[in-house]
């Protein structure tokens, strides 16, 4: 293979550097991550099919394809299947064109747990490929590889080479067809150095903060949101050392790449290379998986299709006209509607009258009469009775559906699932046989290890057998976890809250298409950032007179946004340390509590102050159960219990302001219900001495000059404030 | 006069600045520094004419220089220019310079050229691209000069330690067409910030910080007007430019909130001007995007397309309005320039004798310097190359001139030696003198024997026999 003697002849090429040195690679065999629950519960997401071959598979077809000699197979989660299946393949084999050798780690939680794992185990000598199971790509490595190794010599502090893809150019479709996110990226034109990464957790922010310093060691730099990561990198080895010495990497990009950019003292570089023709993509969720298989059928990943890559023993499929891929062992009835781009694995018998299009159908399924199915992805030995209709949603193997069931767009059946009579699964429903762990660890920060932490969380669960289940669901289970098919003679299953993502994200990682609505709404959303973002900007340029000179109203905006996303996270997390202060915890140990985040998170005092009043105003709307006639007795009442609290963290004038105009922001955006009782409040406020009278003067003197929509509370406050004003030594003398 | 072009032509040819002096004076403004022996001034006027620009308004700060460019104007291009001048009181800005003679604009699109450009890019073609991309704004970006070489060795150093405050920040679309960012090296202190939404509208940014802001920009009238109405403007580079390239993406919604602020402000006065700018000059943004990213090759297509279509649909129903920033980026090989310090000043006259000789319009000799016959020159006197020596002038024997400018009906005695330097008009160097990278302004005394190197001489000044000055400014009280 052409490649693959790149790859030798590129080893090969430094004599003095060791005799031979092959090609290595690391293959992480979990992806520390939820994306695939409930399935990956029960099975590891690298042995997943991906139109009825297991991802891996093509991960290391690939490998192979590129001349890795090689390879070490890191598994975590169900590291015995993974272990398993590889014994099993012909890539255990001597034949296969390189050694494999697995890892196996049961404590690894992350990507980063699992290099440090590896840079113990001693075994990388040289340049390694680090990839993920679920990648699926063509392209060749030569070219990259000899860039590498060419940087390497130039300059030892060439760490990694990113491979990045050009991806589609509408901003929507190519956030939206993976469902990736938004990555920006800063990448010097002549180098390919990567200058600065963002990914979307801080795209929180407005604008991109670009370091003077890297424009004024490069002339010119591109930044880019139009690229895709593709997941794979050269690394060099002392990548294993980096994250042994940082031990709190976890992520790859987030933290390796990330704190490699920050870092000045290091002076580590990463490069990119810039893929243009070959396919690369990862099965990152399930609308990658959608995508992806719908782009192996339709050959963008050649060789890698199914009619190639296939390593099962049973008959392989063959490709026919309109994308249509068929074993040689299929029954289909004569009044089966085969639509295009639709691949039938071997022994699979569907009945009269069904209709299949653009779905992938495993091996040794039955499929009954008048069976519609579209967009599915329907696994092995999967039994289908008559009249189902389904449409975009994933059947795992063994799962069972009685007559007349119906698949709504983005269900997920995990294995062995039963669906009884007539029952319609409801639209991105997630269904197991195991039920969702209570306690989900869903900390996005550190992609804790997958099914591992899901087992050991509810070992009872996974000892009740199915039979168990199938006789007293619907008595035993709990509210709680909603079961549902009742109704069905024989419906098994418990039906998972939707976990990490959130309901309302829901529709963009599923397999369904995203429905039109919600396009309109993505696509409005995005520019309603941008309203919003100019209506900041607007505002702050209009608060000062129309236009502020130009580096005056930049700074204004974009400091504004920075400042935006740190003090909205702190804010966050004052918000539940005050809950869990209600819960009775002491008060200097809440106060205690608050300033160390106050320093973690480099805020001001001010800042710090208008918080922990935001804080108490929400714990006052949580009080008065949302009902209007309560609310100003719920936040006296909360003002009075915190007033400890407020004293300690407001006392200055300037605080004390900070505290109105935050007051006065949450009227205007977060919490609509107090705007008719803001001046009450403020009464309220200044009786129980937490604002000083100076405080509302002073404020009431800087908002003279803004604008009239601002001003609403000033009005709203002005028979109070005049009271003050008439009446201030009667004050000092209650006083 | 027929007018090739609809385009009226602004020149900002300044007062008296500051940074020039003490070359400039109330006797000579800015505009009619000689530069190769010619006013400063003639060089962006000549450029205007080989275009056929010929509507120009030339705006003066200050009444005495005023008076004294447009009297110059009235000898020089009379009967060739449609020359108009303005004049402002001093320390308005640019933007006050535009104020100034915003009643006379009529035409569709305005031309504001900088009276200190040196270059040789045809303004012609700005106006071209500006028209084609039917652009709110359209500016001149020229590559950062490099430091010229050996022979300004002595400001070398200093060149370099100006040089990121004197070049922007821009950033550009891949087709380098648009201009999506822009910021004056100067103003950025640690960090720039961009604005994602229109990296996001491009897919790639390309930022550069090694273009200069030429101070040549086309503006479309209605924009210009309606951006004149803000107030706290006052330079057209630092305030003007940088505000229409950050709202290209929304600048009908920075019109709608203009407007609903007048009325609960101060009236309506600006609701014309602002659906002005909608109608001429707003582009729907989904055809914005589009335009943005036409240049990018269409992936493979996806079934989403068509909804998005759909979305389009619903976009343009929304009507976000935008407007085009365009950029104008001169060629390596094209020579921009802007005389606007003292070290320009040299350098350019520099540049004139060397390698931009093309644009002084002068026929350089087989010894590669201009002598003009009627120049006397004494016994074993030689002008070496990259001279320019202007009529009437008179040297004595044994004398060396070289790449040096000399002016008009000077004096230059005998066994004197000019090197890289400019001497204006009028001037009186007795014997035995020697001028090293000097600048020597018109009506000066050098008594002699007098020694002077790296020193600008203010009109006038008598510098006494035998004395040595080195890196000095020297004046009149």
């Amino acid at each position: 293979m052409a490649q693959k003697k790149g790859g030798k002849s590129a080893a090969s090429d430094d004599p003095e550097e060791l005799a031979r040195m092959p090609l290595q690679a690391v293959l992480l065999a979990d992806t520390f991550n939820l994306k695939f629950r409930p399935i990956t519960l029960e099975r590891p997401k690298v042995l997943l099919p991906l139109v009825n071959t297991p991802m891996i598979d093509y991960t290391l077809a690939w490998l192979v394809s590129v001349g890795v000699e090689e390879v070490f197979l890191f598994c975590c989660a169900h590291a015995e299947q993974v272990k398993e299946y590889i014994g099993n393949s012909h890539w255990g084999q001597s034949h296969a064109g390189f050694s494999i050798t697995t890892i196996e780690s049961n404590f690894s939680m992350s990507a980063g747990d699992a290099l440090r794992f590896i840079e113990g185990k001693n075994v990388i000598r040289g340049d390694f490929i680090l990839i993920t199971g679920d990648t699926i790509s063509n392209m060749s490595l030569t070219e990259a590889l000899q860039a590498h190794k060419d940087r390497r010599k130039k300059d030892p502090d060439t760490v990694m080479t990113m491979f990045v893809k050009r991806s589609k150019p509408m901003p929507l479709t190519h956030q939206t067809r993976l469902g990736n996110d938004e990555i920006m990226m800063a990448i010097d034109p002549e180098t390919k150095q990567l200058l600065y990464y963002e990914d979307r957790f801080d795209s929180s922010k407005r604008a991109v903060t670009l370091d003077k310093s890297l424009l004024a060691d490069n002339a010119s730099l591109y930044l880019r949101t139009d690229l895709e990561d593709c997941c794979i990198d050269i690394c060099s080895p002392e990548v294993l050392t980096i994250f042994l010495d940082n031990f709190d990497y976890q992520h790859l990009r987030r933290h390796f790449v990330k704190g490699l950019l920050h870092d000045d003292i290091m002076g580590k570089k990463i490069y990119t290379h810039e893929i243009d023709s070959s396919y690369t993509a990862r099965v990152d969720n399930y609308r990658s998986y959608d995508t992806i298989s719908k782009d192996i059928i339709q050959r963008w990943s050649f060789p890698l299709v199914p009619d190639v890559l296939y390593a099962g023993n049973r008959a392989q499929m063959r490709l026919q006209r309109e994308g249509i891929y068929k074993a040689p062992d299929v029954t289909l009835s004569p009044s089966v509607r085969i639509g295009a781009f639709t691949a039938i694995g071997s022994g699979t018998i569907i009945g009269e009258n069904s209709s299949v299009s653009n779905s992938v159908i495993g091996e040794l399924c039955t499929i009954g009469r008048n069976v519609s199915i579209d967009g599915c992805y329907i696994w092995d030995s999967v039994t289908i009775e008559d009249g189902c209709r389904l449409s975009h949603s994933i059947v795992c193997d063994g799962v069972h559906l009685h007559t007349g069931a119906t698949l709504e767009p983005g269900v997920i059946l995990s294995f062995k699932v039963e669906v009884g009579q007539n029952i319609t699964v409801p639209a991105y429903s997630k269904v197991s046989l195991l039920p969702q762990p209570s306690k989900q660890d869903s900390d996005e920060e550190l992609e804790y290890a997958d099914t591992n932490s899901g087992v050991i969380d509810s070992p009872s669960i996974a000892s009740i057998s199915p039979a168990n289940i199938e006789h007293d669901h619907v008595s035993s289970f709990d509210t709680e976890q909603s079961v549902l098919l009742e109704g069905g003679l024989s419906g098994v299953g418990y039906i998972w809250t939707s976990c990490e993502t959130g309901n309302e994200e829901e529709w963009r990682y599923s397999v369904a298409p995203i429905p039109v609505e919600k396009l309109k709404e993505f696509y409005a959303k995005m520019f309603d950032e941008d309203e919003s973002s100019s209506d900041g900007e607007q505002t702050g340029i209009t608060h000062s007179g129309e236009l502020i000179s130009e580096s005056k109203s930049t700074d204004f905006d974009d400091s504004d946004g920075e400042y935006k996303g740190d003090v909205s996270k702190f804010e966050k997390e004052v918000e539940e340390t005050f809950e869990r202060a209600l819960g009775g915890v002491a008060e200097e140990n809440v106060q205690l509590e608050i300033n160390s985040l106050r320093m973690s998170f480099n805020v001001t005092h001010a800042e710090c102050a208008g918080a922990v009043f935001q804080s108490v105003i929400k714990s006052a709307i949580i009080a008065s159960n949302s009902s209007k006639s309560n609310l100003l007795k719920a936040t006296i009442d909360a003002i009075e219990r915190s007033k400890g609290l407020l004293s300690y963290f407001i006392t200055n004038v300037d605080e004390e302001i900070e505290v109105i105009l935050k007051f006065e922001e949450m009227c205007m955006e977060i919490t609509r219900e107090f705007a008719p009782i803001f001046s009450s409040v403020l009464h309220q406020l200044y009786d129980k001495e937490v604002i000083t009278e100076d405080a509302i003067l002073k404020w009431e003197s800087e908002k003279a000059d803004a604008d009239e929509s601002d001003k609403v509370f000033v009005k709203q406050s002005e028979a109070f404030l005049k009271w003050l004003k008439e009446a201030p030594e009667e004050d000092d003398e209650d006083e | 006069m027929d007018p090739p072009m609809d385009f009226q032509v602004v020149v900002l040819a300044g007062g008296t600045s500051d940074k020039l002096s003490p070359l400039v004076s109330k006797e000579l403004p800015k505009a009619l520094l000689p530069v190769a022996n010619k006013p400063l001034l003639s060089y962006p006027l000549e450029l205007l004419e080989a275009s056929n620009l010929k509507n120009i308004i030339v705006v003066v700060e200050g009444d005495e220089a005023a008076t004294q460019v447009e009297s110059w104007l009235s000898v020089a291009y009379m009967d060739r220019l449609n020359v108009e001048v303005v004049k402002t009181p001093g320390d308005v800005g640019t933007v006050g310079a535009i104020r100034a003679v915003a009643p006379f604009l009529i035409s569709t699109d305005i031309l504001i050229v900088s009276g200190d450009l040196v270059s040789d890019i045809s303004p012609g073609a700005i106006a071209a691209t500006h028209r084609r991309h039917g652009a709110a704004v359209t500016a001149l970006f020229c590559p950062a000069p490099v430091s010229g070489g050996a022979d300004s060795s002595t400001s070398g150093g200093k060149d370099k330690a100006k040089k990121p405050s004197r070049c922007n920040i821009v950033g550009l679309d891949p087709t380098r067409q648009f201009l999506l960012h822009v910021v004056s090296g100067a103003k950025v202190e640690k960090d720039i910030h961009i604005q994602k939404r229109i990296v996001r509208a491009v897919g790639q940014m390309e930022i550069r910080s090694d273009f200069m802001d030429a101070h040549v920009y086309a503006f479309k009238r209605t924009v210009l007007l309606d951006v004149l109405e803000k107030e706290n403007l006052y330079s057209i580079k630092q305030d003007v430019l940088p505000y229409l390239v950050r709202t290209q993406l929304r600048s009908e919604i920075s019109a709608k909130k203009e407007n609903s602020a007048d009325e609960s402000s101060n009236g309506a006065t600006k609701e014309l001007p602002s659906e002005d700018i909608n109608i001429n000059s707003a582009v729907p943004s989904n055809q914005n995007l589009r335009w943005l990213s036409q240049h990018r090759e269409i992936a493979p297509s996806s079934y989403q397309e068509i909804h998005i279509s759909d979305c389009d649909m619903n976009k343009s129903r929304l009507a976000k309005k935008t407007h085009k920033c365009c950029i104008y980026l001169s060629g390596k090989t094209q020579y921009c320039a802007r005389l606007n310090s003292v070290q320009a000043f040299g350098d350019i006259n520099r540049d004139m004798l060397g390698e931009a000789s093309r644009i002084t319009g002068y026929t350089f000799s087989a010894q590669n310097n201009v002598v003009h016959p009627t120049v006397v020159q004494g016994a074993k006197t030689t002008a070496g190359g990259q001279c320019i020596i202007a009529e009437g002038t008179i040297l004595g024997d044994k004398c060396s001139v070289k790449r040096s400018v000399i002016g008009r009906h000077c004096r230059i005695g005998s066994n004197v030696k000019i090197v890289n330097s400019i001497v204006m008009n009028h001037i009186t160097i007795e014997d035995n003198c020697t001028i090293q990278g000097s600048v020597i302004s018109s009506n000066v005394q050098i008594q002699e024997r007098a020694s002077l190197k790296d020193c600008q001489v203010g009109a006038g000044y008598v510098i006494t026999a035998g004395s040595e000055y080195k890196s000095e400014p020297l004046t009149k009280r």
